[in-house]
C-alpha cells in the first residue's frame, strides 16, 4: 500500500509538472493580454514532434531541442501576430474562439506533415530504472521534475528581477499606464507568448519519451494546463504551477485507487468543485465585481 | 409582421424537398442542419441572449439521446415516453447545476461548462453496460408519428423541419417577450438588471433550464433518427462547433443561429474534396470569421443590407 502511494506519487508528480509548465504558459498569456489561450496544448505538441522529426533526421540530441523549442517559439509569435493583435478588442468569447480556431490550424498543419502516426523520443539519458525505497523510476522522470524546476525557476527570475519581465507584468497590470511610461506594449505581448510557447515546447519535450506524442496530443494536456491554471487562481503563476502539480498527483491517485477509466475525468471533477465552492482558485484573491 | 422572416423561412424550408425530393443535400444534409439549427437555437438563447458562455452544451444533446437509447432498447419503452422521460431528467439535472455553475462568469464559466461537458462524454464511455462503451448503441426503434412509421429520409427531413421550425418560433417569441428583455438585460449588465428589480439568478436559471430541455430532445430525436448512439457525437469538438455556429451567424439573433448552424454543417461537405486540407482550412476560416466579423456574418450582413436600403429610401424621400 505505501510503496504503491510512492509510485503513484513519483508518477504524479511528473504528469503534474507537466500540467504545471502548460498551466504557467497559460497564465503568463492571460496575465499579459486577457486572453484564454486554448492552443497552448498546440505547442506542447509542436515542440514534441519538431523534436522527434530532427532527432529522426538525425540531427544531435541537444541541437534537436534547442531547434524544436526555437520552432514553438516562432508559432508562439506568429499566434501572437496573426490571431490575437488584430482582434485586440474582442469580446472575451471571440478571443475564445479565435485560439480554439487556431488550436485548430495547428493541429490540422501537424496532420499534414507528421500524419495520424504516433511517435516517441528516445530518453535523454538511458532507461534503466533507478530504485526509490520499494518504489521505481526512470531517469526520464527526473528528467520531467529537473526540467520544470529549472524552467519555473527561470520564469520566476524573469518576471522578478529583469526590466523586461518586470515590463510585462506592468503590461498586466495596466496597459494603457505602461504605455504612457515608454514600454513598447506589443513587443511585450510578443515576448509573453513566445515565452509561453517555449514553456510548453519543453513540457511536450519532457513528456514525449514517457508518454509518446501525435498531432493530437496536445488538446488533453491543453485543457488540463487550463485547469491547472484556474485551480491556482487565474493569473497567478506561481498558483499554476502548484495547481498543475496537485492535479497531477490527484489525477494519478485517482486512476490507481479508484479507476483509470476515469483518469481524465478526475482532474475535471476537482475543478467543478473547487469552481462551486471557491471560485478564485487555491492561490488567487477574491475579487469584488466590478460595475 | 414581426415574424415575417419566419414565415419566409419556413416556406424555403417547405418548397425545398417538393423540388429536390431525391437530393441528398436536401434529405440527408438536410435533417443534420435541421438538429444542428435547433440545438444553435437553443444555445443561442443562453450564450447569445442571457450572454452565458456554455462550452458543454453537447452534453444535454447526447443525455438526451442516450436517454432514448438506453430506455428504448433496454427498458423496451414506447420512444415518445422515453423522450419525455429523458426531457424530464435532463430539466431536473441542469436545475440543479444551474445555480452553482451560473454563478460564476466569463473564463471560469467556460472552465466549468467545459469541463462539465468533458465528464459527461467520459461517463458515455465508460459505463459500458449501460452505454454501449465506445462502440455505443444500435437498433434504437423507429419512431412513429399519428401511426405512421418515420423510416425514410423524406419523412425525417419533414419531422426535423417542423421540430426546427417550432424550435425558431419558440426563440424569436421568447426573445420578444418579458422574460426576453429580463435575459437582455442580464446581458447588458447583471447588477443593472438587478437593482431595476430582475431576479437575475432565476431568469439565468430558467435560460439554461430551457435550453437544456431543447437540446435533449433534439438529442432524442437525434436518436431515433440515426438508430444509433455513440459517444463521438456528443465529445467536446461538438460542444464548440455549436458555440461557433452561434458566434458564426451573431450572439443574440435567432436567425444569426440559423444561419450559421447551416453554413457550419455545410462546410464540412464543401471542404471533403480538400481531404488533408480540410482541417486547416477549417480552422483558418473560423479564425477569419472571427478576427475580421466579430459581430458574426449573419448580423453584420444584414446590418449593412439595411443600411443600404435606408439610404436609398431617404434619397428618394
Amino acid at each position: 500500500m505505501l510503496d504503491q502511494l510512492l509510485q503513484f506519487l513519483i508518477s504524479g508528480i511528473t504528469v503534474g509538472s507537466i500540467y504545471a509548465l502548460v498551466g504557467l504558459g497559460f497564465a503568463i498569456i492571460y496575465n499579459a493580454s486577457d486572453v484564454v489561450n486554448f492552443a497552448q496544448g498546440e505547442f506542447v505538441m509542436i515542440g514534441a514532434m519538431s523534436a522527434v522529426f530532427l532527432v529522426g533526421k538525425g540531427v544531435p540530441y541537444p541541437l534537436a531541442v534547442f531547434c524544436a523549442v526555437t520552432i514553438t517559439i516562432m508559432v508562439g509569435f506568429a499566434l501572437e501576430k496573426f490571431a490575437i493583435e488584430p482582434a485586440r478588442d474582442a469580446s472575451v468569447v471571440t478571443t475564445i474562439i479565435i485560439t480554439i480556431g487556431a488550436s485548430i490550424f495547428l493541429r490540422g498543419a501537424a496532420l499534414l506533415i507528421w500524419g495520424k502516426d504516433v511517435y516517441g523520443l528516445p530518453p535523454f539519458t538511458g532507461d534503466r530504472p533507478i530504485s526509490v525505497g520499494p518504489a521505481t523510476m526512470l531517469p526520464q522522470n527526473l528528467w520531467v521534475i529537473g526540467g520544470t524546476l529549472l524552467s519555473v525557476m527561470a520564469v520566476k527570475f524573469f518576471f522578478d528581477r529583469t526590466l523586461t519581465g518586470k515590463a510585462i507584468l506592468a503590461c498586466s497590470f495596466n496597459k494603457k499606464a505602461a504605455y504612457l511610461v515608454g514600454i513598447n506594449v506589443r513587443k511585450m505581448l510578443l515576448i509573453a507568448y513566445g515565452l509561453s510557447a517555449a514553456l510548453g515546447a519543453i513540457a511536450g519535450i519532457l513528456i514525449a519519451p514517457i508518454t509518446y506524442t501525435s498531432y493530437d496530443a496536445g488538446v488533453m494536456l491543453g485543457l488540463k494546463g487550463f485547469c491547472a491554471a484556474i485551480l491556482g487562481g487565474m493569473g497567478s503563476s506561481m498558483g499554476a504551477v502548484a495547481g498543475g502539480l496537485l492535479l497531477g498527483v490527484l489525477e494519478t491517485m485517482g486512476a490507481g485507487f479508484i479507476s483509470s477509466g476515469y483518469k481524465d475525468a478526475i482532474a475535471f471533477v476537482v475543478i467543478l468543485l473547487v469552481l462551486f465552492f471557491r471560485p478564485s482558485g487555491i492561490l488567487g484573491k477574491q475579487e469584488a465585481d466590478r460595475v | 409582421m414581426r415574424l415575417a422572416g419566419f414565415y419566409l423561412f419556413a416556406l424555403f424550408t417547405g418548397i425545398l424537398p417538393v423540388l429536390f425530393p431525391d437530393s441528398y443535400y436536401v434529405t440527408v444534409v438536410g435533417v443534420t442542419i435541421c438538429t444542428n439549427i435547433i440545438l444553435a437555437v437553443s444555445l443561442n438563447l443562453l450564450m447569445g441572449y442571457a450572454g452565458q458562455i456554455s462550452l458543454g452544451h453537447a452534453a444535454f444533446f447526447g443525455l438526451g439521446a442516450y436517454a432514448s437509447a438506453i430506455l428504448t432498447t433496454r427498458y423496451s419503452l414506447d420512444p415518445w415516453v422515453a423522450m419525455s422521460i429523458g426531457a424530464v431528467l435532463v430539466g431536473i439535472f441542469s436545475l440543479v447545476l444551474a445555480r452553482p455553475i451560473l454563478r460564476l462568469k466569463g473564463h471560469y464559466l467556460a472552465m466549468a461548462t467545459l469541463g462539465f461537458g468533458i465528464i459527461i462524454h467520459i461517463l458515455f464511455v465508460q459505463m459500458d453496460s449501460l452505454t454501449g462503451g465506445p462502440d455505443g448503441m444500435s437498433g434504437i426503434p423507429v419512431l412513429r408519428l399519428f401511426g405512421i412509421p418515420i423510416d425514410s429520409d423524406l419523412k425525417w427531413y419533414v419531422v426535423m423541419a417542423s421540430a426546427m421550425l417550432f424550435s425558431i418560433w419558440l426563440s424569436l417569441n421568447i426573445a420578444d417577450s418579458r422574460a426576453g428583455r429580463a435575459l437582455a438585460a442580464v446581458h447588458g449588465s447583471e447588477a443593472a438588471a438587478q437593482t431595476m428589480g430582475v431576479d437575475t439568478a432565476r431568469v439565468k436559471s430558467h435560460v439554461f433550464v430551457f435550453s437544456a430541455v431543447m437540446a435533449a430532445l433534439a438529442g432524442s430525436l437525434f436518436a431515433h433518427q440515426q438508430s444509433f448512439v455513440s459517444p463521438e457525437s456528443f465529445s467536446f469538438f461538438f460542444s464548440i462547433e455549436l458555440v461557433t455556429m452561434v458566434v458564426l451567424g451573431g450572439l443574440a439573433s435567432t436567425f444569426g443561429a440559423v444561419f450559421g448552424a447551416i453554413v457550419l454543417s455545410l462546410l464540412p461537405e464543401f471542404l471533403l474534396v480538400f481531404e488533408d486540407f480540410e482541417v486547416i482550412i477549417y480552422g483558418t476560416i473560423l479564425m477569419a470569421m472571427m478576427i475580421f466579423l466579430p459581430q458574426g456574418l449573419f448580423v453584420t450582413l444584414s446590418r449593412k443590407l439595411h443600411c443600404m436600403f435606408a439610404s436609398r429610401l431617404q434619397g428618394t424621400k
